[in-house]
C-alpha cells in the first residue's frame, strides 16, 4: 500500500507537530508513508474566495505530487474536501486522486478499520466537528438530518485511554473560521469563535480537539487572547499520544 | 426614539454598506447579538424536534425537492394551466415581468375601485417589489396586518426575516413602539397585552378596508386555486371583509396538484417554526358573489434564473426561513445586514441574480458550513450556490481590487514549491523576531485573536532531517 501524506500549507508552516503526529500514527499502524516534498497548497484559499480560475497551477502541482499513490491522507477535512470537489486538470489523474484522497480519521476508520489504539490522553476533551469534515465528507452525522448518529472522530477518541469527552450545547455549530471569511467578516467570525470557545469552556474542557487545524487555529487565537489555560490539540496528536 | 434600536442601520442599508460593515455594527452590542442568536437557535431546535417526529422526514424533503424539480422543468405549461383554471374560477390573472409592472398593476386595480385604505397580509413578494412605498407615494395607505410586519412597518423598517419579520425586536422595545403609535401605557411589555392592543388597532383597519392584498404560498396548477398560510388568520379576515382581493405571487410558487399540498404543508411550518402546521392554511379558489379576485404573477428575473443550471434550484424555495435560523452568520449579523428584502443564505443566492454589483458582498457572508443546504425542506444546494456565485462575481469583475492582487500574489507563492518554502521560512522568521509586524491593528485577525506561534522549523524541514533517508 503506497500512501502519500498531504500536509496542508499552514500545517507545514505553523503546526508541524500535527503532521509529525499524523506520520507517526500511521507508521505505528504499519503504514509506509511518503511525503512528496514539492507539495504546497490545495488551492482552497483562492477558490473559496471566488478565484478558482487562478488555481490551475496549484492543481497541476498537486497532481504532479500525488499521482500514482494508492491513498493520499491528510490531517484536514477542509483541504481534502476541496481536492475531492475541485481538483481538475489531467482528468484521468485528477479523478484517481479525488477518489483516493482521505481525511485522516476516515482513512483510519474506513480503510485501516482501526479497532484499537495504544494511546493515552488523560484529559477532558471537547470535540469540534468541523463543517467541511462533517457535512462535506460525512465524517460525522450532522444535527440537521433526521438520521442515525455516528462520528468517526468520536469513535477513535473513545479508543484512547483517559480521554473524557465532554458534551456541548451545540454539537456541530460552525466555529466561524471560514477561510478568508475570518478577516473579511472579522466581527462575525470572531464572535462565532468566541461562542464556540464558550460552549467548550462551560462544559469543562481542558483541550479542544478536531480534525481541522484551521478551525483550531482560530479557536486557539481566541483562547490565547482570553488568556485561557485551555489548549487546542489536533486529533492526530491525541491518537498518537 | 426607541431605546436600544438603531434606526441608522436601516438608513445606511439604503446607502449600501457591505454585509461585513453592517454586521460589524450589529456586533458592537454583544448582548443583543447573544440574544438574537439564542432566539433563533431556539427556533432551529424547535424545528429539529418537529422534524424528528416524522420518521419519513428525509423522504418528505426528497419528495418535495423532486416535485419542485418537476415544476421547474415544466413551468411554462403549469403556469398556463394555472392561468386557465384560475380564469375559469372567475379570477383575473395579471402577468408582470418587473417590480414596476407589478406595482402598476396593483395600483391600477386600487384606482379602479377608488380605494385609499388597504390591508395586506404577509407577502415577501410585495417587499421584493417595494410595493408599500410605491403605493404610499401615490396616496394609498397600506396597513400590514401580520403582527410582526405591522411592528416593523410602524418602526419604518423592512422585515429582518422572511417568516419572523420583527425577530430583531425585544418585547420591551415593542412596548415602547406601541406606546408611541397605539397609545398603550408606557412601560407595559406584556406580550399578551400588546397583542390584544394590536388586535384592536388592526380590527378597525380590517373593518374599513375595501381591498385586501395577500401573498401566495402555493398555487395549484390543476385547480387554479391557491393557499395562503398564516398563524394569525389575518389573510382570511382581510379577504372576507373586502370587495376586492389581490393575490401577489412569484411564478415559482406553482405546485402541480392539490394532493402535493400534503407534502409541502407538512414541511413548511415544521421547517419554519417547528409547528406541525400553520394555524390557518387558507384555500382561495373563487371570488364570492360580488367580489373581485385578481392574481398578479411576477417574473423579476425568475425566468432568467430558470435558464441557469447552476442557480435554477434556488427557485424551489418555499420561503420557510429555516436556513436563516440555522445560519451561524445570520444569527450573529441580523437580517438588515443583508440589505435585501430576503436576507440569510437563500437571500444571498437570490439577490446577486437581481443586481450582481449591488449584492456582490452577500455570497461572501458565509463560512460555507453547509448547514443551510441540510435544513432546507426542498434540498436547495445553497452553500454550493454561494461558492458558485463567488466565482461568477469575481469573474464579472465585482471583487475588490485589493483582494484580486492579494489572490494573485497568493497563487504565485502557493503554486511554486521553492517560493513557498522561502516565503514560509521568511514569514515564520518575521513572526518570531519582529512580531509587531503582524500583531498590530492593521491585521484584522489580530483584533480579537492572537496569531499562531511560529515554530522554528516547518514540517518539511523536520521531514528532511528525520525521515528522508528512512523511507
Amino acid at each position: 500500500m503506497k500512501v502519500a501524506l498531504f500536509v496542508p500549507c499552514y500545517i507545514d508552516q505553523f503546526y508541524p507537530q500535527v503532521a509529525i503526529a499524523t506520520l507517526e500514527l500511521l507508521e505505528k499502524l504499519k503504514v509506509s508513508v511518503h511525503f512528496p516534498e514539492r507539495q504546497t497548497c490545495c488551492g482552497q484559499p483562492m477558490a473559496n474566495s471566488g478565484f478558482e480560475h487562478l488555481t490551475q497551477p496549484c492543481n497541476d502541482l498537486f497532481i504532479e505530487n500525488f499521482s500514482g499513490y494508492d491513498y493520499i491522507v491528510s490531517p484536514s477535512g477542509s483541504c481534502v474536501l476541496h481536492i475531492k470537489d475541485h481538483l481538475h486538470g489531467n482528468e484521468t489523474e485528477a479523478a484517481a486522486i479525488r477518489s483516493r484522497t482521505y481525511e485522516l480519521t476516515e482513512f483510519l476508520t474506513d480503510v485501516l478499520q482501526v479497532k484499537q489504539l495504544d494511546a493515552t490522553f488523560s484529559h477532558k476533551v471537547g470535540l469540534h466537528q468541523s463543517c467541511h469534515g462533517q457535512r462535506g465528507l460525512k465524517i460525522a452525522q450532522m444535527s440537521e438530518l433526521v438520521a442515525p448518529g455516528f462520528s468517526k472522530s468520536e469513535s477513535l477518541l473513545k479508543m484512547v485511554r483517559g480521554v473524557e469527552l465532554i458534551s456541548l450545547n451545540r454539537k456541530d455549530e460552525c466555529c466561524g473560521f471560514g477561510g478568508t471569511f475570518c478577516v473579511s467578516e472579522e466581527a462575525v467570525s470572531a464572535k462565532m469563535g468566541k461562542d464556540r470557545v464558550t460552549d467548550h469552556l462551560q462544559h469543562g474542557a481542558d483541550y479542544i480537539t478536531g480534525s481541522d487545524m484551521s478551525c483550531l487555529m482560530h479557536l486557539e487565537g481566541i483562547l490565547k487572547r482570553q488568556k485561557s489555560a485551555v489548549k487546542v490539540v489536533h486529533i492526530a496528536e491525541i491518537l498518537n499520544a | 426614539m426607541i431605546s436600544g434600536k438603531n434606526f441608522e442601520d436601516v438608513n445606511e442599508t439604503k446607502e449600501h454598506k457591505s454585509h461585513a460593515d453592517l454586521a460589524e455594527r450589529f456586533n458592537r452590542d454583544e448582548d443583543r447579538v447573544n440574544w438574537h442568536d439564542k432566539t433563533l437557535w431556539f427556533i432551529r431546535e424547535k424545528r429539529d424536534k418537529a422534524a424528528w417526529q416524522l420518521p419519513d422526514w428525509e423522504k418528505l424533503r426528497e419528495t418535495a425537492s423532486q416535485i419542485k424539480h418537476n415544476v421547474l422543468s415544466n413551468l411554462y405549461d403549469y403556469l398556463l394551466a394555472f392561468e386557465k383554471n384560475a380564469q375559469t374560477n372567475g379570477a383575473t390573472v395579471h402577468w408582470a415581468s418587473t417590480p414596476e409592472e407589478h406595482n402598476q398593476i396593483v395600483h391600477s386595480i386600487i384606482q379602479k375601485h377608488g380605494v385609499t385604505n388597504i390591508v395586506k397580509s404577509k407577502s415577501m413578494l410585495t417587499e421584493e417589489c417595494h410595493m408599500n412605498d410605491y403605493l404610499q407615494a401615490r396616496g394609498i395607505n397600506v396597513v400590514d396586518t401580520d403582527l410582526g410586519e405591522r411592528i416593523v412597518q410602524l418602526a419604518g423598517e423592512p422585515p429582518s426575516h422572511i417568516v419572523l419579520p420583527c425577530i430583531h425586536w425585544k418585547k420591551e422595545e415593542i412596548g415602547e413602539l406601541f406606546s408611541e403609535h397605539l397609545g398603550t401605557p408606557k412601560g407595559n411589555a406584556d406580550p399578551q397585552f400588546l397583542t390584544a392592543a394590536a388586535r384592536q388597532h388592526l380590527r378597525e383597519k380590517f373593518m374599513t378596508s375595501k381591498l385586501a392584498i395577500t401573498g401566495v404560498n402555493f398555487a395549484v396548477a390543476e385547480t387554479g386555486e391557491f393557499v395562503v398560510c398564516t398563524n394569525e388568520g389575518n389573510a382570511d379576515l382581510g379577504v372576507q371583509l373586502a370587495d376586492v382581493h389581490i393575490a401577489c405571487m412569484g411564478i415559482e410558487k406553482i405546485i402541480p396538484q392539490r394532493k402535493h399540498l400534503g407534502v409541502f404543508l407538512r414541511l413548511l411550518a415544521r421547517s419554519a417554526t417547528g409547528q406541525p402546521i400553520t394555524t390557518y392554511s387558507s384555500h382561495f379558489k373563487k371570488p364570492r358573489p360580488g367580489q373581485e379576485l385578481h392574481i398578479v404573477l411576477l417574473d423579476n428575473g425568475r425566468s432568467e434564473r430558470l435558464g441557469s443550471e447552476d442557480f435554477r434550484n434556488a427557485l424551489k424555495c418555499i420561503r420557510c426561513g429555516a436556513c436563516f435560523n440555522t445560519c451561524p452568520v445570520y444569527r450573529r449579523s441580523g437580517g438588515h445586514s443583508y440589505h435585501n428584502a430576503v436576507a440569510g443564505p437563500i437571500g444571498s443566492i437570490l439577490a446577486p441574480g437581481l443586481d450582481m454589483k449591488h449584492y456582490a458582498d452577500l455570497p461572501f457572508a458565509s463560512t460555507l458550513c453547509g448547514s443551510c443546504s441540510n435544513v432546507c425542506p426542498v434540498k436547495i444546494d445553497i452553500h454550493d450556490q454561494l461558492y458558485k456565485w463567488r466565482q461568477v462575481i469575481v469573474q464579472q469583475g465585482y471583487a475588490p481590487g485589493g483582494k484580486k492582487i492579494a489572490m494573485q500574489g497568493m497563487t504565485a507563492v502557493l503554486s511554486d514549491p521553492n517560493i513557498f518554502r522561502r516565503a514560509g521560512a521568511f514569514g515564520r522568521w518575521i513572526m518570531r523576531y519582529l512580531p509587531f509586524l503582524v500583531n498590530n491593528p492593521l491585521n484584522p485577525w489580530y483584533k480579537q485573536r492572537n496569531m499562531p506561534e511560529a515554530p522554528a522549523q516547518s514540517f518539511r524541514k523536520w521531514y528532511s532531517k528525520n525521515r528522508k533517508n528512512h523511507g
